[in-house]
């Protein structure tokens, strides 16, 4: 083994780079291909909401400066480069003088917390059902209800967050319409915090789990049709190992590498729709701080948002990808 | 002797129409089918529904507020009783609810299948030439196409359109093209670096056709199935993004849109207020046309892949 080496160290280091570089780059170009001059615009909304904007000239020579809007691009581009890289995300522009790397330090956890959970129910739940479809021993009940649990896959999670707020919360009142713990518990490490996030959580992460596990499922179940076949398959029933041990030790320890692979490239998606689930569930996480960026033209507060989640979805990836030669002993990335 | 056994072989134009008796052809995947009549139901609804309802009334207080549809009977105080002319009920800013279904399905699928197609286009150009040249063109296609799949585009969709504002449906299209093309080039190049090896191709190569004869008459017929399950994922996943988008607020404004609808229900409180059918009808038409992609999506993946068919069965 021992397959990580410095050369694929610093491949995927800089393949993590050029992915934040390129996504900030996107923000950075397209708004200004649009007509119009984006800060003036931006005061012209907010007097059109709120009737006056205090010292709307200071605001709009402020942002001149911020961004620089009077030089050349290519220094603005470098100045805004270096803002992110030194992570100089600057004040929020609703909650003055609130700085928006503390913003988001306040609501990351609860979207770590969410995201990562979910996301892992769903990959664990989704590779079972898919292996068990295509697994010859799977009794046929369950092989008829298994695809049951794949009805939701095709829905958005947040049209399915709207159909459990409906259901749930407002028809059954099972559970709360939002927020990530009741009001007055100080959040802390006491028992009943705990109990309260639990509750408030459970149905912005089985909407994410339901309709994501599907694309694992559908996944796995071609990848195991792949595995059955397989030579060493045969010759393991035929040794008289287990059923249990072929299942998981042969067939699904074999079919489940290209499936973290996707969830590397899916990571991205999943946490883009999670954005949209806290935003119907009101949870406090980076979703709803960025809808709350929206709703209050924050723009700092927005692009911040957005580079945390870039950032992190990039960490999450290169993580993955790392750990990946761990996985998979035989790919070394070593040179022969 | 010879004459005889001549005879007892059916011709071969027999053969195909006794296949086709059986319906044996494997583009008669019920999936595919039944997802096709899904979707079309939603085209449908859009294309013929103005011909026999009065489009109009989506357009704001064209109607009464707060109408229930008609069956529910004995809606609760807060609410009129409902009016046979607005069968499905009205929202409260006095738009017919059916009127705006009409109005507003063609917007959402055509936002999808524009989008999608320009991603599609570009993925087949880039992910063609990228398994056919490899080299350093392979090396740059790739990693670009790695870096923006796992940019997390809705956020970044979210920040440009937050910015851009003023948006209409080409424009919200063409940014979410932005995002569609990594899918294909991905899938197209790994398709086509396996076809390059096979015998077919390897003997077209021989014979010296093109590069491009070998691409696009020896190749692309073998892709088709795999082109059409991207394409109608990919429709699928930008009608995902630009509903997500709308419902954010940060959709095209001047024209109706189902994300739109859901946005204004949900900055109305509608679900608070039990007024499940503003937003509950455009979720079921998105559900359908989500549900129907989806089963078209995975009929052509048993129809590329031969293999997923024989589980079913087993």
């Amino acid at each position: 083994m021992g397959g990580l080496t410095k050369e694929y160290l610093i491949k995927r280091l800089g393949m993590f780079l050029l992915t934040v570089w390129l996504g900030m780059t996107l923000i950075f170009i397209i708004p200004r291909l649009a007509p119009g001059d984006p800060i003036t615009a931006m005061v012209s909304r907010m007097s059109a909401q709120s009737g006056r904007v205090e010292n709307s000239d200071q605001i709009i020579a402020a942002w001149r400066e911020r961004f620089g809007l009077d030089a050349p691009w290519y220094i603005q581009y470098g100045r805004y480069l270096g803002n992110l890289a030194t992570f100089n995300l600057g004040y929020s522009l609703a909650y003055f003088p609130a700085e928006v790397e503390d913003m988001v330090a306040r609501s990351m956890p609860w979207t770590l917390g969410l995201l990562s959970l979910a996301t892992l129910m769903s990959f664990v739940l989704g590779n079972t059902v898919g292996a068990l479809l295509a697994w010859r021993r799977t009794p046929n009940l369950a092989k008829a209800l298994l695809p049951v649990s794949l009805t939701f896959t095709s829905i958005p999670a947040f049209m399915l967050g709207i159909l459990l707020v409906y259901t749930f919360a407002f028809g059954l009142r099972w559970f709360p319409f939002a927020g990530a713990f009741a009001r007055g518990l100080q959040p802390g490490p006491s028992w009943e915090f705990i109990k309260s996030v639990i509750y408030h959580g459970t149905l912005p992460a089985l909407a994410i789990v339901v309709t994501t596990m599907g694309f694992w499922a559908l996944g796995m179940r071609g990848m195991m049709v792949t595995t059955t076949g397989e030579d060493y398959m045969i010759l393991a029933e035929a040794k008289g190992l287990r059923p249990s041990r072929i299942f998981w030790l042969y067939g699904v320890r074999n079919a489940i590498l290209p499936q973290i692979t996707a969830l590397a490239l899916t990571l991205g998606s999943i946490a883009g729709g999670s954005v949209i689930v806290e935003y119907i569930f009101t949870y406090p996480g980076m979703g709803y701080l960025l809808y709350e960026g929206i709703v209050n033209t924050d723009y700092t507060l927005i692009q911040g948002v957005v580079y945390f989640l870039i950032v992190g979805v990039s960490l999450a990836v290169l993580i993955i990808d790392l750990l990946y030669p761990l996985i998979d002993p035989r790919i070394s990335y070593q040179k022969k | 002797m010879s004459i005889v056994s001549i005879e007892q072989v059916p011709a071969p134009k027999e053969i195909a129409r006794s296949r086709l008796n059986r319906w044996d052809s494997p583009w008669l995947n019920p999936k595919l089918i039944a997802g096709f009549v899904l979707v079309m139901s939603v085209v449908l609804l859009g294309v013929i529904g103005p011909f026999f309802w009065d489009v109009t009334q989506a357009r704001v207080a064209s109607a009464p507020l707060n109408l229930p549809p008609i069956w529910v009977k004995d809606p609760p105080a807060i609410f009129p009783d409902p009016d046979p002319a607005h069968p499905l009920g009205t929202e409260s800013n006095g738009r017919d609810m059916l009127a705006l279904l009409m109005a507003a399905a063609p917007g959402t699928l055509r936002v999808g299948l524009i989008a999608a197609g320009l991603g599609m286009t570009i993925g087949i150009l880039l992910g063609f030439s990228a398994g056919f040249l490899g080299g350093w063109w392979d090396a740059l296609v790739r990693t670009i196409a790695d870096a923006v799949i796992t940019i997390p585009s809705l956020a970044v969709l979210i920040v440009i359109s937050a910015f851009v504002r003023q948006i209409d449906l080409t424009n919200m299209a063409l940014l979410l093209a932005l995002f569609a093309w990594p899918g294909p080039t991905r899938l197209i190049r790994a398709q086509v670096l396996s076809l390059r090896e096979r015998g077919y191709v390897q003997m077209a190569r021989i014979s010296g056709a093109s590069t491009l004869d070998i691409m696009f008459k020896e190749m692309m017929p073998n892709l088709l199935p795999y082109l059409a399950a991207s394409f109608s994922g990919n429709v699928s996943a930008n009608i995902l993004a630009a509903t997500a988008l709308e419902a954010l607020g940060l959709g095209p404004t001047r024209i109706p849109t189902l994300g739109m609808t859901i946005f204004y229900s949900i900055r109305a409180a509608s679900i608070l207020r039990g007024m499940w059918w503003w937003w509950g009808f455009p979720i079921l038409l998105l559900i359908l046309i989500f549900t129907g992609l989806f089963l078209i999506t995975v009929g052509l993946d048993e129809i590329a892949n031969p293999r997923l068919r024989g589980v079913q069965a087993g």
